[in-house]
């Protein structure tokens, strides 16, 4: 490959490469991302290279191995187009049929289409409503390029904003431009972007750095690895932008090491950005020479903050600096560096390209544009989903994510990771930015929605978040390391019945350290589960603390199973199951469970013949000192035999 | 020298620029209490003892005084009782690693038990011995609550014989492992 020298002669490739590209009539699309991966999408692509050559599709039908389509869940993703016919959870043996039927005689085949709520099947990918109400802009692409091709992204319009910023934009005017499109930060805090820019651009010093975060360590988000995977050229393009605007040469890219893929892909897509004289010295001959270092972060949690990531990128271990002067003016080695999300740094080119109009026409007043959320837990539909800021709580979860699974009732959805907090059903109708989610004590985070049933347990999950922060913290300060140590060992004592009045205040008490004393958002942010959790659900909390009950059946030590005499038969099935021989009662006497000895593994619960119905699960502990009674005659003894 | 003049529970304060408010409110005598700090030493700001609240017109918040530098205009309030209920929990939290505060910090009935009541983890011996001897003899092991102090394998006898570090150490751990066996260590 010769370098490309001119703007001219990127237009001139692209042109090139679209008129290929237009030869293709008929593209089968794999998805080839990490999730898809896992459920042997490799498999089913090689089947369908084999098996359209055997059955002799014509060459003008291509196959392509795409980047995530975020319906992970229901991988692999295969999408026929221009059909735009999409199937689901597609195995190696469905191959020879699917070429068969939809490749050369045109048919669509029922089986594995997403099936809506009357079991019927929906063939296009666009009406899927999983798909349906979402506006993706930034991921659409995933789904139109293998991200192993910098050609691909070149033919759809790839570094044409990174052009029209050389060549027709000055470093001033990009800034300007970024400001007046007020991208917030899609990373955690919603910092203008644009204004960060600024700060880097105008602080003093000669070398400056630019730098993707793609650390997201909250447990169940991916979209960064998503569109990193997907579609790494995207970030590339809007980081070499980032670069000449703030007037930084140097660029990093953070990527968690759990993601391999990304990491392959990112590191190709600068070799090949290198190839072609995208990256380097003299980029596409406008003077400007910017390149960049990919960083494997892992460390924990906190390596995404800015300051803990930047000590890990200068080679120390990641922990989170006291300082009040910002990142932006002194970062990596004291120098001026900006940090930006993944997702922050993949607008900027459709920014430049399309508009600042075009971008503000998305979103809410102070939150403009689109947003990637992953969308997981109990509903139907779980996946990443790239919605207009502003959408109801409701769309999301009900429209995109289908509602909640097996006919149960919606409880809450926590946003924004693990220091995220919890927004019950009254705030459902809740139009979800940066502003309304913090005014109602959660955060945009990076973008996690988990979505809750009525069989979640708040105090129970809150403490598991807890924990996960005590953890993953880094440690050095008293307020977060003491302040989490405590507030875990409350909310163990409270999902064990050890828990004493006073409790919950002292809860909140230890939350007003965390926030107001903590030395990074890690801790000031902590206390949003806790104090969401307490503030929405209180009479869960009280149940806990002053009845030892847990009413969502959650906690082990607050529940307990309990025989009806009037239904029992005496069948003996369930003292069979039971493990410790907790179950009193012969043949056809009543069964009667010896408290001491049960463990509440739920086998007799599951034991029981739907038809009985005698054994349940309740709220509340077994009662202490309690003697069994002497197991009688059952009920219906006599009648069945 | 550049200058800035700020107001510290009310008093109009000219500081050196690149100052903490610490430094700029011990200057003209206003005592804010420490744990982590040392005037020799870079400020590790980890303790948050010396929290004080900061505003400018209706936006306030709470900063650590150790490394906060001085800014022009800047509102400061050493002491009132959010602040002061801030620093018992602290202590509390810390009790009874640290016991020399004011009577009024001191729990009257500690609730907590942090597990380790001889160290505060405040790091004065760890940047002591980094940052003055040069030696590097301690390191943090482990994250989050499991954060402990640990010597690096091979150097803890250097203790034994330097000491010097030990006047400095706010919790009495490094003090009751001077005799550090490599067999035997201490916790
Ligand atoms: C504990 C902690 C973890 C964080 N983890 C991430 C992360 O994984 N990815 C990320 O982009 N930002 C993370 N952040 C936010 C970063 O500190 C920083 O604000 C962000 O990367 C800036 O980019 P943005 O303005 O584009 O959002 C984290 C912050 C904290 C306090
Ligand atoms: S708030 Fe927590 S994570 Fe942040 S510096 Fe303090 S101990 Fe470390
Ligand atoms: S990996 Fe295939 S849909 Fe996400
Ligand atoms: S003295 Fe300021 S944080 Fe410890």
């Amino acid at each position: 490959m010769t370098r490309i020298t001119s703007a001219r002669e990127l237009a001139e490739l692209r042109q090139k490469l679209a008129a290929e590209r237009d030869k293709t009539k008929r593209w089968v699309m794999v998805c080839s991302g990490t999730g898809c991966v896992a459920c042997k999408a490799t498999e089913v692509s090689a089947a369908f290279v084999a098996e359209m050559k055997q059955q002799g599709v014509p060459e003008t039908t291509r196959l392509r191995n795409t980047g995530c389509y975020g319906f992970c869940e229901r991988g692999p993703v295969i999408v026929i187009q221009p059909d735009n016919i999409c199937y689901l959870g597609v195995t190696k043996k469905d191959v020879p049929e699917i070429v068969k039927q939809t490749l050369l005689e045109n048919q669509v085949i029922e089986r594995l289409l997403f099936k809506d709520e009357d079991k019927k099947g929906i063939a296009k990918f666009a009406e899927i409503p999983f798909y349906k109400y979402q506006n993706r802009v930034l991921l659409d692409a995933n789904t139109q390029l293998d991200p192993k091709s910098i050609e691909d992204y070149i033919a759809i319009g790839g570094y044409s904003a990174l052009c029209k910023a050389l060549f027709e934009m000055k470093p001033d005017g990009i800034v300007e431009e970024m400001k007046r499109a007020n991208l917030r930060g899609r990373g955690g805090g919603g910092f203008s972007a644009g204004r960060k820019w600024e700060t880097t651009r105008k602080a003093p010093g000669d070398v400056k750095y630019v730098i993707v975060n793609g650390d997201e360590g909250d447990p169940g988000a991916y979209m960064d690895r998503s569109i990193l995977e997907g579609n790494p050229h995207s970030v590339l393009e809007g980081l070499i932008i980032g670069g000449f605007a703030i007037g930084a040469n140097q660029g990093f890219i953070y990527v968690r090491q759990e993601y391999p893929l990304a990491v392959e892909h990112v590191r190709q897509a600068l070799h090949r950005a290198r190839e072609h004289g995208l990256l380097g010295e003299n980029i596409l001959g406008s003077g400007f020479s910017f390149d960049v270092t990919v960083h494997c972060g892992a460390g924990a949690f906190v390596s995404g903050e800015s300051s803990a990531l930047m000590t890990a990128i200068e080679g120390r271990v990641g922990q989170p600096r006291p300082k009040y002067i910002r990142t932006s003016v002194k970062g990596i080695w004291e120098r001026p560096s900006c940090l930006n999300n993944v997702e922050t740094w993949a607008n900027v080119p459709l920014i430049i390209n399309q508009g600042v109009d075009w971008f503000r026409s998305m979103g809410t007043e102070n939150s403009k544009g689109t947003k990637v959320f992953s969308l997981v837990g109990k509903v139907q539909n779980s996946g990443l989903v790239e919605v207009p800021m502003g959408i109801t709580l409701r769309d999301i979860v009900f429209k995109i994510g289908g509602g909640i699974r097996n006919g149960r009732k919606f409880k809450a959805v926590q946003s924004g990771g693990p220091s995220g907090g919890f927004l019950p059903e009254s705030l459902l109708d809740l139009k979800v930015d940066f502003d309304e989610l913090t005014k109602n004590g959660s955060m945009m985070g990076s973008g996690g929605l988990i979505v809750m049933d009525d069989d979640s347990c708040i105090v129970d999950t809150t403490k598991f978040y807890i924990k996960f922060l005590a953890h993953e913290a880094c440690g050095q300060c008293v307020p977060c390391r003491e302040g989490l140590r405590q507030a875990l060992k409350i909310l163990e004592a409270m999902t064990t019945g050890t828990a004493k009045a006073g409790d919950i205040e002292l809860l909140e008490e230890l939350c007003d350290v965390l926030t107001n004393a903590s030395l990074c958002a890690l801790g000031t942010s902590a206390a949003n589960p806790v104090l969401s959790g307490i503030k929405h659900f209180r009479a869960e909390y009280e149940a806990h603390v002053n009845e030892h009950r847990c009413p969502a059946l959650v906690c082990r030590d607050l529940v307990h199973y309990a025989i009806d005499p009037q239904k029992c038969t005496g069948c003996l099935l369930c003292k069979k199951q039971c493990p410790t021989d907790a179950i009193l009662g012969e043949r056809k006497q009543v069964h009667v469970i010896d408290y001491d000895k049960c463990i509440k593994c739920g086998n007799c619960l599951n034991a029981c013949p739907k038809k009985f119905g005698a054994v349940s699960k309740a709220p509340g502990a077994y009662p202490q000192n309690y003697r069994p009674p002497v197991p009688a005659a059952a009920a219906g003894a006599e009648v069945r035999p | 020298m550049k200058t800035v003049t700020l107001e510290i529970d009310g008093k109009q304060v000219t500081a050196e620029e690149g100052m903490t408010l610490l430094q700029a409110a011990n200057q003209v005598g206003i005592a804010i209490p420490t744990l982590c700090h040392d005037e020799r030493l870079k400020p590790a700001g980890v303790c948050r003892i010396c929290t004080v609240e900061i505003s400018r017109g209706d936006w306030k918040r709470m900063v650590a005084s150790c490394v906060y530098p001085v800014e022009e205009g800047l509102k400061v309030t050493t002491d009132n009782e959010h602040i002061r209920k801030i620093r018992r929990m602290l202590v509390e939290l810390m009790w009874p690693a640290w016991t020399r505060v004011d009577k009024d910090l001191e729990p009257a009935h500690p609730r907590f038990d942090s597990g380790h009541p001889d160290c505060n983890m405040c790091g004065l011996c760890i940047r002591y011995c980094r940052q003055v001897l040069k030696k590097d003899v301690l390191y943090w092991e482990g994250r989050g609550v499991d954060r402990h102090l640990a010597y690096v394998p091979g150097m803890g006898k250097e203790c034994v014989t330097c000491r010097q570090c030990f006047s400095l150490c706010t919790g009495g751990w490094i003090v009751a492992c001077h005799g550090y066996d490599e067999e035997q260590p201490a916790k």
